[in-house]
């Protein structure tokens, strides 16, 4: 549905984009995902036909983007980050107005246009619909942003940054929402809040520095990230002596690397908290668990850390932008 | 085309709806008020309403075109200008609407909202007509002549908010262009040594409306606003087209 090749674009001497290529099947949900500056927006104001490359190409539904720019915006809905709008026009006329752009007949543009605001959560206060849109808040004004989108039902619907400015009900309700219109669209939406990319996407591309860095499901990603089992145990301490020799007794435990009191988490008195850390990835939660029934410890927590999304994150941008200064240095 | 109705509509509703418009649009009709009863000595122009002398609509005409040298600039400034600070060219640009619609649109909605303040200064017809017997002739020409000089200008002005997103600039580069064109070329047209008089006299804008104020159809003055209105869109579009690739 959507295919990049070699895509590049420069700024001057900058270049936000530099080679990078992925496919997106038809119906999918795709994260972009990435820090600030990496090329996420850039990506997508190529595909939308807002920007040309410089070089590469992008097709959606095998147009592609210079030569069929017509066809292509057709086809696409396209919420850029700041959902600009007008701000002197109330909503429904706002969004009969990009109706009657995107080629609605006058007599469904009524009804399309309660569809979407229906779908978008912007028909329940009774007089949203008559509200200027200079006046409706963050939120809401998203809404509208999304209802424009959907106006024509396109096939693809690109989402820069849907989830910003958002208080958390917000975020939910338009992860929610994401989730159910992935069923009808093929989505392609940028962010760079892992959270919320992990839970809706079933596809991630994860760009840093211009470059595609990692792709593949959430899962997938997840179990890349490097790095030994860590375990959080919280212990009933016996004083000083006895937690010494606890802690030496858990070090012990074949696998395990190192135990250190946890930073993380509250300080109650009276309780050890120690983070476990393993050699490898195995889980070594049986062997604390028997060691400490066996001693007669009294334990309240014995939690799992598993490799987060956000390690793997901060792993492969880190690389990203150490490459350049190693670069640098050389140079 | 049918597009290009869609955003000229709702250019002119934006027009209604902001208090600016109102404001030019009185400012046009009080300077041309003012002319109307004092003239303007600057210029060489004559009141138009005087007891005991014969009504000139020619002055009128005269005077209004001198007067779009700013208003055009003014009524213009927004059109692209307000659409690249606030981002919304973004989601112009990813429509299935072609750049040479959006500047039609645009050209479309002032001209609609000119034609209307045209319209307004039908008021000055009337008090002559009420005391005077003056050519309708001159009155359908004169108009025509607005019509065609209000394009040329108004393309303009589209043009220079095309080129910047800070109205002002968009509203100063516009009164420097037509003001070029008009007093600037009057005044070589007179005082420069041929050839550059002949020059300035066939370029300035005032030459051929002066025909039309009299109630000529010059074909000159025709082929001259119609080819500059035509150049100034067609210019506004390629500056709109370059702002992709930036």
């Amino acid at each position: 549905m959507i295919e990049v090749k070699h895509l590049t674009k420069w700024y001057g001497r900058v270049a936000a984009v530099n080679d990078i290529s992925f496919h997106v099947d038809r119906g999918r949900i795709v994260g972009f995902l990435g820090p600030n500056g990496a090329g996420k927006s850039t990506t997508l104001k190529i595909l939308t036909c807002y920007q040309p490359a410089t070089s590469g190409s992008a097709s959606i539904d095998g147009l592609d983007v210079l030569s069929q720019s017509m066809e292509v915006r057709k086809r696409v809905g396209y919420m850029p980050e700041a959902v600009p709008l007008y701000p002197e026009m109330r909503v429904r006329e706002l969004l009969m107005f990009f109706a009657a752009l995107r080629d609605i007949p006058r007599r469904r543009r009524s009804a399309a246009v309660d569809q979407a605001a229906e779908r978008c959560w912007l028909s329940k206060p009774q007089d949203m619909m008559r509200r200027k849109v200079g006046e409706l808040s963050r939120g809401y004004k998203q809404r509208v942003g999304l209802a424009e989108v959907l106006l024509h039902n396109p096939p693809v619907l690109v989402l820069d940054e849907p989830t910003i400015g958002l208080d958390p009900a917000q975020i939910r309700a338009m992860r929610d929402l994401i989730r159910e219109l992935g069923q009808d669209h093929t989505i392609i939406f940028s962010s760079h809040i892992l959270a919320e990319v992990e839970q809706v996407s079933q596809q991630l591309i994860l760009i840093a520095g211009g470059r595609i860095v990692a792709g593949g499901t959430p899962a997938e990603l997840r179990q890349r990230v490097v790095g030994p089992s860590r375990i959080i145990a919280e212990i009933r301490s016996a004083g000083d002596e006895a937690d010494k020799s606890m802690i030496a007794d858990l070090a012990a435990i074949d696998g395990v690397k190192e135990v250190v009191p946890d930073t993380d988490g509250q300080k109650e008195a009276g309780w050890l908290r120690l983070a476990i850390q393993g050699t490898s990835a195995a889980d070594l939660r049986g062997d604390v668990f028997n060691l400490a029934s066996s001693k007669g410890w009294q334990l309240r927590e014995l939690r799992r850390q598993v490799g987060s999304l956000e390690d793997f994150f901060i792993q492969m941008t880190y690389q990203q932008s150490i490459k350049p200064a190693a670069m640098a240095a050389q140079a | 085309m049918k597009k290009c109705l869609v955003l000229a509509n709702r250019e002119l509703s934006t027009y209604f709806y902001s208090p600016m418009a109102y404001v030019i649009g009185a400012m046009f009709l009080a300077v041309t008020a003012l002319i109307f009863f004092h003239g303007l000595g600057l210029l060489d122009i004559p009141p138009v309403f005087r007891p005991g002398e014969e009504a000139s609509l020619r002055s009128l005409f005269e005077a209004m075109a001198y007067i779009m040298v700013f208003t055009a600039p003014l009524l213009t400034m927004r059109l692209m200008s307000e659409e690249f600070r606030s981002g919304t060219i973004e989601k112009m640009l990813t429509t299935p609407i072609s750049d040479t619609q959006i500047v039609l649109g645009k050209f479309l909605g002032v001209m609609s909202f000119y034609a209307v303040l045209l319209a307004t200064t039908l008021v000055f017809m009337g008090l002559v007509a009420r005391y005077g017997q003056p050519d309708a002739g001159v009155a359908v020409m004169g108009y025509l002549g607005m019509l065609l000089l209000g394009a040329a200008f108004t393309a303009v002005g589209i043009f220079t908010s095309s080129i910047t997103r800070y109205q002002i600039l968009a509203a100063l580069v516009g009164i420097t262009i037509l003001s070029v064109f008009t007093l600037l070329m009057g005044q070589l047209a007179v005082y420069a040594p041929s050839p550059v008089s002949e020059i300035a006299a066939r370029a300035g804008a005032m030459t051929y409306f002066r025909d039309f104020a009299k109630g000529m159809l010059d074909t000159r003055g025709l082929v001259y606003f119609i080819s500059g209105t035509v150049l100034f869109l067609f210019l506004s579009v390629k500056s709109l087209e370059s702002r992709r690739w930036r």
